[in-house]
Formats: C-alpha cells, sequence, structure tokens
C-alpha cells in the first residue's frame, strides 16, 4: 500500500511555484539593478587612478556605503540566478547539474559576504 | 550534400545567427564574465580592507594595461547586460516582438551601450 500522498511525493523536487518564483525575482532584481549599476559602472570607470585615501572616503560616504551593500547583495543574488539557468541548460548529467549549481551557490554566497565584509570593514574603520 | 536543395538543419557551424540571436547569446556571455569580475573586485575590496599597501599593490595591477582592459571591458560587458537587460523587460511586458520591432531595439541597445560607455570615460576623467 502506498502511504505517501502524491504531494508528498513531489515535495522537494521542485514545484512550478519555484519556477515561477525564480523567474520573478530575477526581474525584482534587475529593476533594481538599473539604477544600481550606472551608478557601480559609471563609479568603477574612475578606479584605474584613484588613491586610497580617495576610494576609502568614497567608501566611507554613508550613501556609497548603502548603494554598495545592496548593489553587492542584488547582484549575486541576480547573478546566481543567472547562473543557474545557464548551468540548468547546458549541463545534462543530472548528479553534476545539481551538484554544480549547489557549488556555485555557496562559492558566490561566501565571496558575497566577504565583500560585503570588507565593505563595512573600510566604512567603518577605514 | 552535392547538388541538394533540401533545407539545412539551422546548426551553429552552418548557420550565421541574426543580430537579436547575437545579443541574445552575448547577454548570456556577459552575464557569467561579469561574476567572474565580481569576484575579481571582492579581491580587490579585501586589498583594500587590508590596508594601503596590499590596496597599492591591487591598484598597481588594475592601472596597468592589461587591467584597465580588464575594467573596461568589464564595465562594457555590464553596460551591453544593462542595455540588452532592459529590452527583455520590455519584452516582458508583452511588447516589442515584432520582426522590425526586434531589430530596431537590438540596433538601439548597442548605440544606448557605446553612449553609455563613452560617457562613463568621460566622467571619469574629470
Amino acid at each position: 500500500m502506498e502511504i505517501k500522498t502524491p504531494l508528498a511525493k513531489v515535495r522537494s523536487f521542485g514545484s512550478v511555484t519555484s519556477c515561477v518564483v525564480h523567474w520573478w525575482y530575477q526581474r525584482i532584481t534587475a529593476i533594481a539593478l538599473i539604477p544600481l549599476s550606472l551608478w557601480f559602472g559609471f563609479a568603477l570607470m574612475s578606479l584605474p587612478g584613484a588613491g586610497y585615501g580617495e576610494v576609502v572616503e568614497w567608501i566611507q560616504r554613508p550613501w556609497n556605503t548603502l548603494a554598495l551593500v545592496v548593489f553587492i547583495m542584488l547582484s549575486f543574488y541576480h547573478a546566481i540566478l543567472g547562473l543557474q539557468v545557464v548551468l540548468e541548460d547546458y549541463v545534462h548529467t543530472e548528479w553534476m547539474q545539481t551538484k554544480s549549481i549547489l557549488a556555485t551557490k555557496l562559492v558566490l554566497i561566501s565571496i558575497a559576504l566577504l565583500m560585503l565584509f570588507a565593505v563595512l570593514k573600510v566604512a567603518f574603520t577605514g | 550534400m552535392t547538388g541538394s536543395n533540401r533545407p539545412l538543419s539551422p546548426h551553429l557551424q552552418v548557420y550565421r545567427l541574426p543580430l537579436t540571436g547575437i545579443l541574445s547569446i552575448t547577454h548570456r556571455g556577459t552575464g557569467v564574465l561579469l561574476t567572474m569580475g565580481l569576484c575579481l573586485l571582492a579581491y580587490g575590496l579585501w586589498m583594500l580592507a587590508e590596508g594601503e599597501e596590499s590596496y597599492l599593490a591591487f591598484q598597481s595591477v588594475v592601472d596597468s594595461v592589461l587591467g584597465r582592459i580588464i575594467l573596461y571591458s568589464w564595465v562594457i560587458g555590464l553596460f551591453f547586460h544593462f542595455c540588452h537587460g532592459i529590452r527583455h523587460l520590455i519584452w516582458d511586458l508583452g511588447s516589442g516582438f515584432l520582426k522590425q520591432h526586434m531589430n530596431l531595439l537590438a540596433v538601439f541597445e548597442i548605440i544606448l551601450m557605446i553612449v553609455l560607455t563613452i560617457t562613463a570615460f568621460v566622467f571619469s576623467l574629470g
């Protein structure tokens, strides 16, 4: 006799809902990144000629700190969602696909946290 | 194949992608490359948080010819991804699907990318 209900069987295998959420969050982060990526692209162009004090002073300005923190969180989230789609499209062996997506998430979340820590350290201690 | 008029399958080796197709795959490619660039930036921020000496070592690499090529390419890639991303958002709203609109938007987004890059570069000079 089958004890599990059909719902219990499909749970954790990913549902239609999770795809919609994935699609939707990719768009939400994209819209939020419209002003942020413009701002960041413009700011980054000045990096080659910027000295240590100049960059530190720039990061310490409150609006820049805040915008950087939000930019890092959103861009890494957007990147994770995007790379997931790329891996789903090009990695065809199932275990490799799930593991590579998981590994990508772990690596990118770790790097994002390191980056946030670095920004906050510079912002608060210089 | 000789003398055959049968249509060829649109395989990448024998099929020249239309402009919209080239932009589509470039969007994906820039997405992956931008993520890699973000990781390099994370390294730079970490060096900045370590102090002036380590930042100057990083900055001398950024200020080199290769460093500048990578940095400017990243910003150009960001602006491309930005422009094509906006087109995706327009598509998500359900418009811009007619063939002539697609080609017009494709040209428009390339122009916007060039304008943004030049503006950001001029902005960084002064």
